[in-house]
């Protein structure tokens, strides 16, 4: 599993990077965290011709938390989103979504731009993205754009990324203090990609009752997805017992699983039943 | 290519394809074969080596990648009069069998206990989770861990 | 043997720590030679066909390859890994070439051998070698190898390759009169050993000498060399296989696999040394795999509970080719399935069948954990059945202490017969259930605690040991004073230098660190049977107790020369010999030439340690999770050596059953395609997955059959794990009224199950 022929480098600023990605066309390739870059080489299941290292390029490492949301650079790992002392008050569910990425050693390297771009079904960081309703930052030769998530990630490993473009940042919006937040994942061993999970989060209005819910699933289709029927099933209600079975049946229904010799469609699809009734319940719970 | 970097406290300056890895590189150019390929799909840990004051795995690592950076093999925590007071823990708890793990186990724990040397028995399981055993059954290695804290927080400076 | 007993039993730190720790142990990866090139192995992507051409021509025009190796290569007659444990008529047939030449019968077989100057381009190279192969059906299922329309081996006309039968009493008669019978079909899943260092070798050809040097070897180095010698037309003498640092086997690692030839072969052919060493995703095709079995078993008890018989069909899948094990797990499946179980009335039969999957071989207590997770499955079944307690039915029928020694059922074609040596069964399941807690954690069985259901349960196990015919020793007490012990048995991981040096410093009376051990490389001893069926120190540990009094008395009559008494009057004492004068000679000054002994033990008799182990569990119902909450084992081995080593095998080898019952298996696709290709696919235990384990290892009752009155004790604690993991999911869902009988216990086929039951929960 030795890795097959590539030219290597490493370009000191972004603009040096786009002209690479231009110049090389698709045989060029990012190299961030190479968590999954790696692997994927090692198994010989791509054959670039340059790895372009983006470890060199400023300003992608950045966390920032403010009254406007939270912005991470490309280059921010799991470690870095870790052990930010802020990011623990500013956005309770990144953090503890990202603790559930994989293992010690990865998340010393992996970054918040690789998971992005390579868009693993199951993956955390795509998945909050959805949840939240983030902005994917993308910087090409024509400049910069911003992705709503949701329009960013089409499919297993696969996104609207075009090529020649960048990921530079993610942006997630201003977290309400005292917003109600769940995360559960599902996964044979910690660290192992889930077979499902789930991000939750709803404010309450003046009586009690939901609002703004966002429920996504995470890791039983090819891509995160927020459940709009089991959103509806919350909003406007308090969320006691019937409304979070009925929710969770709804989001059941509504979830179009994988299947793979891991775990079939039909188990899949009551395990998300299950973790978002659990993951409303302990949003609801008063801590 | 030429890369240089420094390992366990030497410069070190290789001319490598840029597809040889940081751990083929250890082993094969620099002669240093205590890290040790049990995957080379970053899943068991035994080529973990710490870069940076970081536990990384060395088989997803370039030898090119790490161009500038600080590493310290398993070689680079040993001494060759004595074991340190990590692998006398590991050896007093019989935390090693077939001892091909056992690098990775030392280096990955190594940079836990230099970062958090309070960290109980769940954190240390949590954190060797990343590292797979097939002899021990992995309780003398948390043992051992454990055992080992007294002298890093002994070391521990930090106020 | 009266010996000091200082040393054995003794917890001794382990000699192989200091180098092991600092990374300064010698694996054959770390091996390097300045000439050196590089091997790798063309495998096919295609379960089963007709090999038509095999094109080289590309991947030789690569620059830095040097040499494709094809069957043709090989000579007029290919070359097949022979039979090394049971060299059966029955088998023969199954026999692999050491390259594939007219078929392909499993994805991941070697076709061609890629010599280049280095890995990275041998590599490249795979992709340029072309093999022409006219596809098969593949046979994945017993269903299919049964039916017989695809059949592997064409001249021999069927899949099926030996019949095994166990019997005791009359099974038939039994099960007519018995007042209570059930019978179920059970299912064990495919999976293997998966040691941390992949397998290697590196190999030099002298030409000028025509010697053969192979670095690698492991397990069973002298058999290992007979292969090689005989497949490379050489003689013996001309081989030296070197055992370097061995990162695990248990019991996969060290058969004779095709590189073992194909890597010496190539370093002969191109006259440069050869290295090979597997990545991981090779080793999940390559090295044997293990376990997969189907059971249709009965049971027949009397209503009170007394088990009167065991019969029933059991069929083993073993790849595509039968190895150097021969059929030792399909044979132990049917021998051993009644444990340490007294029952009169036994008929079981398995059939070993080929498959368009990996070879299956060894791997700790092969046959046994599949048999164990069977007859624990129907004792628990039959005790919910009839009304009575799971404790008390095992405790009744148990064999007793005074039953031994205790025949177990004999096993035909090839008659073998088998007995207990020695052992309490009930006393060490007592001692388990109170360990355990058993009394307090009744209370929580099949109950609903925080959302999860809780379960115990509690099995008893053998294990066989010591496996004969014999080993080979030799200690030489060198000129300055150092002991060398030389022992035909393997290094795997478990310690034997350390374990072979405090035998000899007890029997020699030396001190411990005088003494140095080398193991299982042919330059050693003359003769060497290695380390499988828990034997090392059973047979390497009586070999070097023979040899050990040998040297002490021809070290007394070249000392009572030195000190003009008798050699009955001298005395050794630790670093001297002492006369009656009270005149003294240090060891390392009095003979100007190495003083030497060499013994060879024989044994025909296997030990039997044996024991209980009990678990706790909590079942998700709603995801079918199962966490291990507590796991306690208890065994007794007769005579321990040294406790904190055998220990951690205890421990080591509950991990791996937990593995086994819970986590691991390698999946095979309709066309005989691997799925779980990588290690992320293929789970094994981590750090967090089964943190509560409390083992003990006594010494109770020595066998009467060696001088240590030790038994083998490397694999025992794996074999009850996956019955009593089983049953205690059973007991934790009995509101569910559902029997597992398949492992692994994953969560969605426990989910299934309680689905299946439709109970609201």
């Amino acid at each position: 599993m030795k890795f097959p022929e590539f030219d290597y480098t490493c370009p000191t600023s972004l603009d040096e990077a786009l002209d690479l990605l231009e110049k090389h066309g698709d045989k060029a390739v990012l190299l961030a965290g190479g968590q999954s870059l790696m692997p994927v080489l090692a198994f010989r299941l791509a054959a670039p011709g340059l790895l372009v290292d983006l470890k060199k390029i400023p300003g992608l490492d950045t966390i920032e938390a403010d009254g406007a949301g939270v912005r991470l650079g490309a280059n921010v790992r799991w470690c870095d989103i870790l052990g930010n002392a802020a990011l623990e008050a500013a956005h309770p569910l990144l953090v503890k979504a990202i603790s559930h990425v994989a293992h010690y050693q990865i998340r010393n390297r992996g970054t918040v731009g690789g998971s992005l771009a390579y868009a693993d079904p199951a993956a955390e960081m795509p998945g909050i993205a959805v949840t939240c309703d983030a902005n994917i930052i993308v910087r090409g030769a024509a400049g910069e754009r911003h992705v709503k998530a949701e329009a960013f990630f089409l499919g297993a490993l696969t996104t609207s990324l075009a090529p020649g473009e960048i990921i530079t940042g993610l942006h997630l919006p201003a977290w309400p203090v005292d917003q109600r937040w769940a995360f559960q994942e599902f996964a044979r061993r910690r660290g192992d990609f889930a077979l499902a999970g789930t991000a939750v989060y709803y404010n309450l209005d003046a009586a009690g009752r939901a609002i703004d819910a966002h429920i996504a699933v995470i890791g039983a289709e090819d891509r995160p997805r927020r459940l709009i029927g089991a959103e509806s099933a919350v909003n406007g209600r308090v969320v006691n017992a019937d409304t979070i079975v009925t929710a969770a049946a709804e989001a059941a229904s509504e979830v179009d699983p994988m299947e793979d010799f891991h775990a079939p469609a039909i188990y899949r699809r009551a395990l998300v039943e299950t973790l978002i009734a659990r993951a409303l319940a302990d949003a609801a719970t008063e801590t | 290519m030429r890369t240089r970097f420094e390992v366990n406290g030497k410069a070190v300056e290789v001319e490598v394809a840029p597809r040889i890895s940081l751990a083929d590189c250890l082993r094969d150019t620099l002669r240093l074969t205590g890290t040790h390929l049990g995957c080379e799909h970053g899943v068991c840990g035994a080529c973990t080596v710490i870069v940076n004051g970081e536990a990384v795995r060395s088989c997803l690592i370039l030898a090119v990648e790490a161009d500038g950076d600080t590493i310290v093999t398993v070689e680079g925590l040993s001494n060759d009069d004595a074991l340190t007071p990590l692998q006398a823990s590991f050896r007093k708890h019989h935390a090693l069998q077939c001892g091909f793990c056992t690098p990775g186990m030392i280096t990955t724990t190594h940079a836990l206990l230099t970062e958090e040397p309070y960290a109980d028995a769940d954190r240390i399981r949590e954190v060797l989770s990343g590292n797979i055993c097939r002899c021990t059954g992995y309780i003398p290695i948390v043992e051992a861990v454990l055992d080992a804290r007294a002298h890093y927080a002994d070391e521990d400076t930090s106020p | 043997m009266k010996p000091k007993n200082l040393l054995i039993g003794s917890p001794m730190e382990r000699v192989e720590d200091l180098r092991l720790l600092r990374g300064r142990g010698q694996f054959v990866s770390d091996i390097n030679f300045e000439y050196q090139l590089h091997a790798v192995i063309y495998r096919s992507a295609i379960a089963h066909g007709h090999i038509k051409k095999i094109n080289t021509g590309d991947a030789l025009a690569i620059p830095g390859v040097h040499a494709v190796i094809t069957a043709r290569d090989l000579g007029p007659r290919m070359p097949m890994i022979p039979l090394r444990l049971q060299p059966l008529p029955e088998l023969e047939p199954f026999c692999q070439p050491m390259l594939a030449h007219d078929k392909v019968r499993f994805v991941g077989e070697p076709l061609a051998v890629i010599v280049a100057d280095t890995p990275q381009i041998a590599e490249d190279a795979l992709n340029h070698v072309d093999c022409d192969i006219a596809p098969l059906p593949a046979v994945v299922d017993r269903e299919r190898s049964e039916v017989g329309t695809t059949i592997l081996f064409e001249d021999h006309g069927s899949n099926l390759a030996i019949r095994w039968s166990a019997t005791r009493g009359d099974a038939e008669a039994a099960f007519k009169t018995a007042d209570y019978t059930r019978r179920e079909t059970f299912r064990v899943q495919r999976h293997a050993a998966l040691f941390m260092e992949p397998r290697g070798f590196v190999a030099q050809w002298d030409a000028a000498s025509e010697m053969l040097t192979v670095w690698g070897a492991a397990k069973v180095a002298f058999a290992n060399r007979r292969i090689l010698a005989a497949a490379m037309s050489l003689p013996e003498q001309q081989i030296d296989m070197i055992e370097v640092d061995v990162g695990g086997g248990f019991g996969s690692r060290g058969e004779f696999y095709p590189e073992d030839f194909l890597i010496p072969f190539a370093a002969r052919h191109l006259n440069r040394p050869i290295k090979w060493i597997e990545d991981r995703r090779e080793h999940l095709t390559t090295a044997n795999h293990a376990r997969e079995l189907e059971c249709d078993v009965e049971i027949a008890a009397t209503s009170d509970g007394r088990i009167l018989g065991l019969r029933g069909r059991c069929w083993s899948d073993n790849g595509a080719y039968i190895r150097t094990n021969g059929s030792v797990a399909p044979r132990n499946v049917a021998q051993f399935m009644s444990g340490p179980y007294d029952i009169e009335n036994i008929h079981i039969t398995t059939d070993q069948t080929v498959t368009n999957k990996t070879p299956a071989g060894t791997y700790r207590g092969p046959g046994r954990f599949e048999g164990d997770f069977v007859r624990e499955r129907l004792i628990d079944i039959m005790a919910n059945d009839l009304g009575i307690d799971r404790v008390d039915v095992r405790r009744r029928n148990l064999v007793a202490e005074a039953q031994m020694p205790y025949a177990l059922p004999t096993i035909t074609p090839h008659e073998s017969v088998t007995e207990l040596d020695s052992g309490d069964n009930v006393e060490l399941f007592n001692r388990c259930l109170e360990n355990f807690g058993w009394e307090e954690k009744s209370r929580l069985n099949g109950r609903l605690i925080d959302g999860r259901y809780h379960g115990i349960a509690i099995g008893c196990f053998i294990e066989g040991g010591g496996a004969g015919p014999s080993e080979d020793a030799r200690i030489v007490l060198e000129t300055d004073g150092l002991i060398s012990v030389h022992v035909g048995s393997s290094a795997v991981g478990q310690g034997i230098e350390t374990i072979m040096a405090q035998i000899t410093g007890d029997v020699l009376e030396v001190p411990f660190d005088r003494i140095r051990v080398r193991h299982g490389s042919t330059g050693d001893v003359t003769e060497g049977y290695g380390s499988y069926h828990s034997r090392s120190t059973v047979m390497g540990g009586s070999a070097i107790v023979l040899a050990a009094e040998k040297l002490k008395t021809l070290i007394r009559e070249v000392a009572a020369q030195a000190l003009g008494c008798t050699a009955r009057e001298v005395i050794l004492d630790s670093e001297h010999a002492r006369g009656p004068s009270g005149h003294s000679v240090a060891l390392s000054e009095f003979c100007s030439e190495p003083i030497e002994a060499a013994a060879t033990y024989h044994n025909t008799k296997f030990t039997y340690a044996y024991g209980s182990l009990a678990a706790h569990v909590a079942v998700d119902s709603k995801t079918g999770d199962v966490e291990v909450i507590d796991v306690v084992s208890i065994k007794d081995v007769g005579r321990i050596i040294n406790p904190l080593t055998l220990q951690g095998q205890a421990v080591g080898a509950i991990v791996q059953g937990l593995g086994g019952a819970i986590l691991e298996h390698l999946v095979y696709d309709d066309e005989g395609q691997l799925l779980t290709g990588t290690l992320a696919d293929y789970m094994m235990p981590s750090a967090e997955s089964f943190p509560n384990i409390r083992s003990t290892v006594i010494e109770l009752k020595p066998s009467p059959n060696n001088p240590l009155g030790s038994k083998g004790g490397g694999e025992g604690e794996i074999i009850p794990v996956g019955g009593v993991i089983a049953n205690a999911v059973a007991a934790a869902l009995t509101d569910f009224d559902i029997e597992p009988l398949d492992l692994p216990l994953s969560p969605p086929r426990l989910w299934a199950l309680i689905r299946a039951a439709n109970k609201r929960y």
